[in-house]
């Protein structure tokens, strides 16, 4: 750096400087403008994660039926939900239905996992407590007033069924075969004890059910077989859901995978609209915030018009006012940028935990847009009032009394 | 003594008002003049056509043998700063930069800032030990010395002077009407526009200016060295 060079950056930075009070207006009224810049940027870029985690609490996005007769084996389904990103996985249920018998009423049990149950169905109401081991059970709201279970009550579901020759007897208790003695045919009754230790309550279907474990309904039927149906939750925006249940179908012969299109369309439609909203908000305070830096920066320029008649009476051509003014306006916006950043992650962190209950995510990515934008906005506000200041007369502004 | 600069039937006009009127005027090299005359005489307006801040509405201004008033903007912006150092009524130096800075944004805008040079000038004007100050830390007669010294930097062949005793104090006024008389001594030329008669009458020649017309043009008897 020649001694030019170092003689133009000791102008601006003593201008800066030794101006702090003048400067500190300009560098307020660019700070707040990059702080809500950077904000909203934040909370644009992280309204899908939010949404998306919001619209989690409705329940599963995806479902597997069998793509034919028959069930869906496990290893197929350990297979087809690896297709889905892991930090997006939220959960997935196998359900597994049969008919039994309770107080010698029909009745449908749900063999499910208990332990994601809650992930891809949070909407789930219980009076009570989840089941935590086999030989209980969670009882829909309609069942239970149907046949009169209370939470803490003891059940026996009944499979009702004839023996064959195909009957392995050796699963079944002795007390449990009887003969009937007009037909002499031998029939079971396969009885599984249930203790209730709680009641489902959604307003839904789900109530009609019976929730049990996986091996409790196999241990009754007596039958080792697939899932009829299997509900997964991911936190994954509508496009790479649909991509991902494509590359499950085209991978899978046993699993037919389905978007839930009135959680994944809802989720589309309502984000696309927030993601407009915030999108039009950032740019109206883009427009708010070039219009306040312009009108500081003209009134600052303004009450240096005598010193640049000055700069222009000591041989400043125009080249080298506009090099000086913008690049303190530059230098301004870069730092209003950085500190903008800074309190912007604030200010979303603010918003996130206050209007979604979770914190924001950190992007470094948009630091450096924050400060180019600054660095941006800052230089086309300065633009016309610098523009003014060139065509400063120095006969007119140097003049005596 | 060679011509240094030389106005030619100049006319400034505006609207209606002739602020000049075929004004004839020469300045040689080495030569203090001062232009007196009253408020709305025409010196500030002479002063910016000297100072190549302004353009005549007709007439030559030749300077050092050359014609620059028909050059543009930007060649006379060039040349005052390689010709002339300018002093002003209000010192107008820059309130953030100290007095050697702003001794120093002189030489920036002509060649290469250089602050020996610049603490240089500032001695010259007994001020180096308020080079590091600003000039809200400065008195009103220190400041025009600043001005002076800013002026002088770039080593002019004119320094062109307006009242640059205006603000000033007696002490003060005598200080810069001393450092005037040493660089004319040095051979320095000096034009001074100023209404104040104790400051014309120290100049080697006054010229008198009255409705942009000059009424005299003689050489102060009583001038000494």
């Amino acid at each position: 750096m020649n001694k030019k060079h170092r003689m133009f950056v000791r102008m601006v930075v003593a201008s800066l400087v030794r101006r702090r009070s003048r400067m500190i207006v300009a560098l307020l009224a660019i700070v707040v403008g990059a702080t809500i810049l950077s904000g909203l940027e934040m909370i644009y870029y992280d309204v899908p994660r939010q949404m998306s985690a919001q619209f989690r609490s409705y329940g599963a996005n995806v479902i597997f039926t069998p793509s034919g007769e028959g069930y869906i084996d496990a290893a197929d389904l350990e297979e087809s939900v690896a297709f889905f990103p892991s930090e997006e996985l939220e959960g997935y249920t196998p359900y597994r239905y049969e008919n039994t018998k309770i107080h010698n009423m029909p009745a449908t049990l749900a063999g499910i996992t208990f332990d994601s149950v809650l992930k891809t169905s949070p909407y789930w109401h219980i009076s009570g407590e989840l089941p935590q081991s086999d030989g209980q059970a969670l009882v829909g709201a309609k069942v239970a007033e149907n046949l009169g279970i209370k939470q803490g009550d003891d059940i026996a579901a009944v499979n009702s069924f004839e023996v064959t020759e195909t009957t392995d007897t050796a699963q079944i208790p002795s007390y449990e075969i009887y003969t009937d003695p007009e037909t002499g045919e031998t029939y079971c009754d396969h009885e599984l004890e249930l203790k209730v230790t709680g009641i489902l309550e959604t307003g839904g279907s789900e109530e009609e059910y019976i929730y049990v474990s996986l091996d409790d309904v196999r241990s009754l039927s007596l039958v080792d077989r697939g899932y009829d149906i299997v509900e997964v939750s991911a936190a994954s925006m509508q496009d790479k859901l649909t991509e991902t249940v494509g590359e499950i179908n085209d991978s899978s012969s046993t699993i037919s995978a389905k978007l839930v299109k009135r959680v994944t369309a809802s989720e589309s439609t309502v984000l696309t609209k927030l993601q407009s909203l915030v999108f039009i908000v950032t740019a109206v305070v883009l427009l708010l915030t070039m219009i306040c830096v312009a009108t500081t920066m003209t009134a600052v320029i303004t009450e240096r018009r005598r010193e640049i008649g000055l700069r222009k009476a000591l041989g400043a051509l125009n080249s080298s006012i506009i090099a000086e003014f913008m690049s303190e306006g530059l230098l301004l916006g870069g730092l209003g940028g950085i500190l903008g950043s800074v309190m912007g992650y604030f200010f979303a962190q603010f918003v996130s935990v206050n209007v979604f209950g979770s914190s924001i995510t950190f992007r470094p990515l948009l630091i450096p847009i924050t400060i180019a934008a600054s660095v941006l906005v800052t230089g086309l506000a300065c633009l016309v009032p610098i523009k003014s200041a060139v065509d400063v007369d120095p006969a007119l502004v140097l003049k005596g009394e | 003594m060679s011509r240094l600069l030389e106005l030619k039937n100049i006319s400034k006009v505006y609207g209606d008002l002739h602020a000049l009127d075929n004004v004839s005027l020469s300045v040689d090299k080495g030569e203090w003049i001062a232009i007196m005359g009253p408020s709305g005489s025409g010196k500030s307006t002479m002063m910016n056509i000297i100072g190549c801040m302004d353009k005549p509405t007709s007439g030559q201004v030749i300077f050092d043998g050359k014609d620059i008033s028909k050059e543009s903007r930007r060649k006379l912006t060039e040349f005052h700063r390689d010709k002339i150092g300018l002093v002003f009524q209000q010192f107008h130096l820059i309130n953030y930069l100290t007095a050697v800075e702003n001794v120093m944004v002189a030489q920036y805008y002509h060649s290469m800032p250089d602050e020996k040079e610049a603490l240089e000038a500032l001695e010259r004007v007994g001020l180096k030990d308020r080079a590091k100050h600003l000039p809200s830390q400065l008195s009103g007669g220190e400041q025009q010395r600043v001005c002076i010294a800013r002026a002088l930097i770039n080593s002019p062949e004119l320094i062109l002077a307006d009242e640059p005793t205006g603000n000033l104090d007696e002490a003060n006024e005598n200080i810069v009407l001393d450092i005037f008389r040493q660089l004319h001594k040095e051979g320095t030329s000096l034009v001074v526009v100023t209404h104040d008669p104790e400051v014309g009458e120290v100049a080697q020649r006054i010229v008198r200016l009255e409705h942009g017309k000059i009424t005299s043009d003689k050489k102060n008897e009583s001038f000494s060295e």
